[in-house]
């Protein structure tokens, strides 16, 4: 539907991938210089040059699928690897907490400030690294010159296209449960209370004017809730007060990530088939996310001494029973692209997957490229 | 003032899509047919006044250009016109014209998409069927399509193109007291809250241009050449079509505003939003006085459930149904 969602998508997602990956890493015990290491290697990804000129340029939002290899190969981008369980459950929290401040955002527009705040703190995670920083500024500046000219009807249109791509995601997470802002059959707790969006009155009152415009009479209705005058607008700069506390971090050492997997849907069958069915538009996909990720620089992994593991449970032994144990209807088919006997096809998907560093020109436009590319997914 | 009935299980949850129910209820068949669209789909369900029998029909919107990606659905609407029925699909790539009961396509509409995306998201939103035999839709570029539709067959044609709207359009409705009285039978409503009042012929005639206050208007009904509009705001104002003034406003909803209805014989208004609120007001015209008034009666909580559509299910609102996002099935109240 709208054709600028991605960005935001992409930016919301990310700064709740850095959230968790930070609360991990810290409560794992790892090293300081080296959790440093990966998060500055992964902000830098994220914020490359290129790699943004693709995702700003109007486009429809990609599927799920596609979606969930960028951050796959995100995730990657430095000494830290992550086991498949692990990295199912870290794009499960991703999404539920995008999708969580999304429903909750009072007006659409608001969107924009959760996006600043996940902005604010990934500016706070690189403040030591004025390269970064100043990639991070730059994005910034996108933001504002794209986004706050736009109008509440076109915000609420963006927030219809993320709410289509969260269709149907009802996964528990922990924290959101102790904190009762989600109940336990997985849907989020919309409370009737609290202070109205900013713009919008409280309900309650009806004005009947006359013909010549004069307030004839005023009149009370029950609203049902318990609402307050909203507060004060936050900001759209570069710098200041977001207000809301949507997008701020919400993890610390202490509050753990974890996520319940039975149940998460009454009817199996309603999990929609969407992204399932036979799409012969998958080339397409595949074209576009090449192009996407040819933009991925990427640090060679290094050798075997500094890389390390990260895990999103408690214990290895939990990490390989999320694994076995995770619902068909929940796996997110990621598109695995491995190398083959092949050896052009092999140079010409290692160079999509990013392992060279050149920026080359990628054009992977022509429909044989594209082939290709389907024809490994069929073979995997 | 309503109790809760049983629900009818949907096929998929709805999307959260302004307007997002229709109903039209088949009297000599004794069925109520009810649209939900979820994504690319449009879920029908054709239930049986005596609560027995439950059918479903999936459609899916049209594709005619394989290479490109997939085309969702904005709004499905049922046009009841003098001679007959139609259910017309609005996506991202065209307008689908259906039998009522969905079982033909009678007619496709492309639109004009451009080869690569543009910042512009391009779709068709907003439906109605006017007096007497028009179908008349909006698309995102702010223009009308007015389709001239006979009293059978497929020999639909495009009669006008209407630009007068420079926003997107959000929704349309047309006169539904059955009066023939009423000058004004079409009112369409924008992303910036501009209102447009029309009266349908092979040309229409734009009658009156009622100002938005830069607010989306999401959902709009005329009736007794009263506007009643829905707004982002979370307000619900109401004009005199044909003059612009302005009746009454209510702070109705503390979040936007996804749908309206109105049940014509007994003057009853239903709003639902964001919120979880669905709200039943009554609306009493004194035409000696030229005065509208709008009065409270009802609230019903959906929760934890952002509405995105509520219809009144036979023309005394005696009855009404009501679907939120996410949420597998459409939810029925009747009058206690």
């Amino acid at each position: 539907m709208s054709s600028r969602t991605l960005p935001l998508l992409f930016i919301n997602l990310g700064g709740e991938m850095l959230y968790i990956l930070d609360q991990r890493l810290r409560a794992q015990n790892i090293p300081a210089d080296k959790a440093k290491k990966v998060m500055n290697d992964i902000i830098t990804t994220m914020f490359n040059k290129k790699f943004l000129e693709e995702l700003f340029k109007p486009q429809e939002l990609y599927s799920k699928k596609a979606l969930r290899t960028v951050f796959d190969r995100l995730a990657h981008a430095s000494i830290m690897r992550l086991n498949q369980a692990s990295m199912d459950k870290l794009y499960d929290l991703m999404t539920m907490a995008f999708k969580y401040q999304v429903l909750l955002c009072p007006r659409p527009k608001d969107i924009l400030l959760v996006s600043f705040n996940h902005m604010d703190a990934i500016k706070d995670f690189v403040k030591d690294t004025p390269s970064i920083l100043s990639q991070v500024d730059e994005t910034y500046q996108q933001l504002v010159e794209m986004y706050t000219p736009l109008p509440s009807g076109e915000f609420q249109l963006i927030r219809q296209t993320l709410l289509i791509f969260f269709q149907d995601m009802h996964i528990r997470v922990s924290i959101f449960l102790k904190d009762k802002v989600q109940s336990s059959n997985g849907r989020f707790v919309l409370p009737t209370c609290g202070p109205v969006p900013h713009g919008t009155q409280v309900p309650g009152l009806i004005r009947i004017f006359s013909c010549n415009g004069e307030e004839l009479t005023r009149l009370q209705f029950n609203n049902g809730g318990n609402y307050t005058a909203a507060l004060r607008e936050g900001s759209f700069e570069i710098f200041g007060d977001r207000v809301t506390k949507l997008g701020t971090n919400m993890y610390s050492v202490s509050r753990p990530v974890e996520t319940h997997m039975s149940g998460t849907s009454k009817n199996s069958t309603q999990h929609t088939k969407v992204n399932t069915a036979p799409n012969p538009l998958a080339k397409e996909e595949l074209n576009l996310l090449a192009r996407l990720m040819g933009g991925l620089e990427v640090q060679k992994p290094g050798n075997a001494d500094s890389g390390f593991r990260v895990n999103l449970f408690a214990t290895d032994e939990e990490e390989e029973e999320a694994l076995i144990s995770r619902p068909d209807e929940l796996s997110y088919g990621v598109i695995n692209i491995q190398a083959t006997k092949d050896q052009q096809t092999n140079a010409e998907l290692a160079k999509i997957m990013g392992e060279f560093s050149e920026s080359g020109d990628q054009s992977p436009s022509a429909s044989s490229k594209g082939d290709d590319l389907l024809a490994m997914m069929d073979g995997l | 003032m309503y109790h809760k009935e049983k629900s009818i299980q949907i096929k998929n949850s709805a999307s959260a899509l302004y307007n997002n129910l229709c109903v039209l209820r088949i009297a000599p068949r004794r069925l109520t047919y009810f649209t939900v669209v979820h994504a690319n789909v449009v879920n029908m369900v054709s239930a049986s006044w005596d609560g027995l029998n439950y059918s479903h029909r999936q459609l899916q919107s049209k594709e005619p250009n394989v290479a490109t990606s997939t085309s969702l659905i904005m709004q499905a609407a049922f046009c009841v016109l003098t001679s007959r029925d139609l259910l017309v699909v609005t996506s991202q790539k065209g307008i689908q014209m259906y039998e009522s009961d969905g079982s033909i396509m009678v007619y496709w509409h492309a639109l004009e998409t451009p080869e690569t995306p543009t910042e512009q998201a391009v779709f068709a939103r907003g439906i109605s069927g006017v007096w007497e035999n028009y179908i008349c839709v909006g698309v995102s570029s702010g223009a009308m399509l007015v389709f001239d539709i006979p009293s059978k067959g497929s020999n639909i044609t495009l009669s006008e193109v209407l630009h007068e709207h420079s926003e997107s359009i959000t929704d349309m409705a047309s006169e539904c007291s059955g009066s023939q009285e009423c000058i004004a039978n079409l009112v369409t409503a924008d992303d910036v809250g501009n209102l447009c009042v029309w009266k349908s012929g092979e040309e229409f005639q734009l009658l009156n241009k009622i100002p938005g206050f830069d607010m989306s208007c999401s959902s709009v009904k005329l009736w007794k050449g009263t506007v009643v509009a829905g707004y982002g705001t979370g307000q619900i104002r109401l004009y005199e079509a044909v003059t612009g003034i302005l009746h009454a406003e209510v702070n109705a909803h503390a979040r936007w505003i996804y749908s309206l209805d109105i049940a014509p014989f007994s003057g009853l208004l239903l709003s639902a939003a964001e919120d979880s609120l669905v709200r039943v007001w009554h609306l009493t015209m004194t035409p000696e006085t030229n005065s509208v008034e709008i009065a409270h009666l009802h609230n019903e909580c959906v929760t934890d459930t952002q509405i995105c559509g509520a219809k009144f299910c036979d023309g005394d609102g005696y009855a009404f149904a009501v679907t939120g996002y996410d949420l597998s099935e459409i939810i029925r109240y009747v009058q206690s």
